[in-house]
């Protein structure tokens, strides 16, 4: 996903999203992004899962006036329903996205 | 399956400690269970760059270690699982069993090997957790890049503290580091590399009293400690590296620890209670260091075999 496709691809979405703000140069986003993409296989169909590199995409980090990451965002409706800064365990992110079901 | 333990030794944590002694364990043929709650690794696993242990002449990532003991230890046959243990319980009986229940269930062992780890202190000031990614930060390799050009300010004066200030000289206009002493803690090569840095400033006998600002961090309210006059430095980010605390918090009452929370073993790394051990960075020790973790593994590892051994009345005398 990019800056470009980030209002059709999340705000529109028809489902909850879930996004992984992350660059390759920081080490707990290698921690979080399997977790990510566990989850986005188990929640298939019910919840968007999507990864932002905010190298290449510096203008929704900073709409969301993201300075941290790993970011992972829960949006429903194009609204922040979630949000948690860091290598958070995999119970943790559940916990948001079970909210927005 | 029935009532009894399905596992000989859980291990809690799968950084370093907890890897090698998942190895040993599969190794010394265990039915061993690795609980990690993120991926394997720990703190290591977000370490940049591991220039101190041993075989690596270049060094090596803290990713790839951590990926290469995991592999090494599946290898051999340990079982890992991806969740966060969150309660210990003894049941006593004949023989005493331990119950390990986590985010997603509950396992039973023979034996119990704590490797938990320690994540990074917080300040506890006001501003601290609200402003979290949006200025104040515990990881500058992370971070740095989102302060391009700007002042910020680094907490603490041990080895993290400096080392991850320079690193942030890289993308800051200035550093201002804030010790609560007169010196650096941090060793003498490092040090030396701070003070001929043009970008680090310093800021001595003083503490940080509260972060504060409107979307982001604006600045923070600083007190010096001999004065005890307060006054404001803008900055827009905060580093935070004022040590460890160890992930130990739902084991307190059950082991013996210090009051920090480090649990306290012999040479063995036999906790106070029999058939728990305990090893890295959650232990009480001198030095918390990758090398030392993966010593401590093994031999708790070694321990809670022989332990496991005589329980179940098959061991080798």
């Amino acid at each position: 996903m990019s800056d470009a496709t980030f209002e059709a691809e999340i705000l529109k979405s028809q489902i909850p999203a879930l996004v992984d703000f992350w660059a390759p140069w920081c080490g707990p986003c290698r921690v979080v992004g399997p977790v990510v993409e566990e989850l986005a296989q188990q929640y298939a169909g019910r919840i968007k899962v999507a990864k932002l590199n905010v190298d290449e995409n510096p203008v929704t980090p900073g709409r969301y006036g993201i300075r941290g990451i790993p970011t992972l965002i829960v949006f429903k409706d194009g609204e922040v329903l979630e949000q948690v800064v860091g290598a958070v365990p995999k119970g943790s992110i559940e916990a948001m996205l079970k909210k927005a079901l | 399956m029935g009532q009894g333990p399905q596992w000989d030794i859980l291990i809690l944590g799968g950084g370093p400690a907890g890897l090698t002694a998942g190895l040993y364990a599969a190794r010394g043929a265990m039915q061993a269970l690795l609980l990690e709650r993120l991926v394997p690794g720990g703190q290591a696993a977000t370490t940049e760059w591991v220039d101190n242990y041993p075989g690596f002449p270049q060094g090596i990532s803290g990713a790839e270690l951590s990926q290469r003991m995991e592999e090494q230890a599946v290898r051999f046959g340990l079982k890992t699982a991806r969740e966060e243990a969150r309660g210990l319980r003894v049941l006593e009986g004949q023989p005493r069993w331990f119950e390990v229940v986590t985010d997603q269930g509950s396992y039973r062992s023979l034996a119990v090997i704590i490797a938990l780890g320690a994540d990074y202190a917080r300040l506890g000031v006001p501003g601290e957790e609200e402003f979290r990614g949006r200025g104040v930060s515990y990881c500058a390799t992370c971070d740095g890049p989102f302060f391009g050009g700007q002042e910020v300010l680094v907490v603490g004066g041990g080895d993290s503290a400096v080392e991850e200030g320079i690193y942030l000289t890289k993308h800051a206009s200035k550093v201002i580091l804030v010790h609560r002493r007169d010196r650096l803690r941090a060793s003498p090569v490092i040090q030396k590399r701070a003070f001929a840095n043009p970008k680090m400033e310093f800021v001595w006998n003083s503490v940080v009293e509260a972060i504060e600002g409107d979307r982001g961090v604006e600045r923070v309210r600083l007190r010096d400690l001999r004065t005890g006059r307060s006054w404001d430095r803008p900055c827009s980010g905060v580093f935070v590296f004022v040590g460890t605390v160890p992930n130990t918090h739902f084991l307190r009452g059950l082991l013996e620890m210090d009051d920090r929370g480090y649990i306290v073993t012999n040479e063995e790394m036999m906790t106070s209670v029999d058939g728990i051990f305990a090893c890295g960075d959650a232990r009480r020790k001198l030095l918390r260091q990758v090398v030392t973790a993966c010593g401590e593994g093994a031999t708790a590892a070694f321990a809670a075999q022989r332990y496991v051994e005589e329980v179940k009345g098959i061991a080798y005398k």
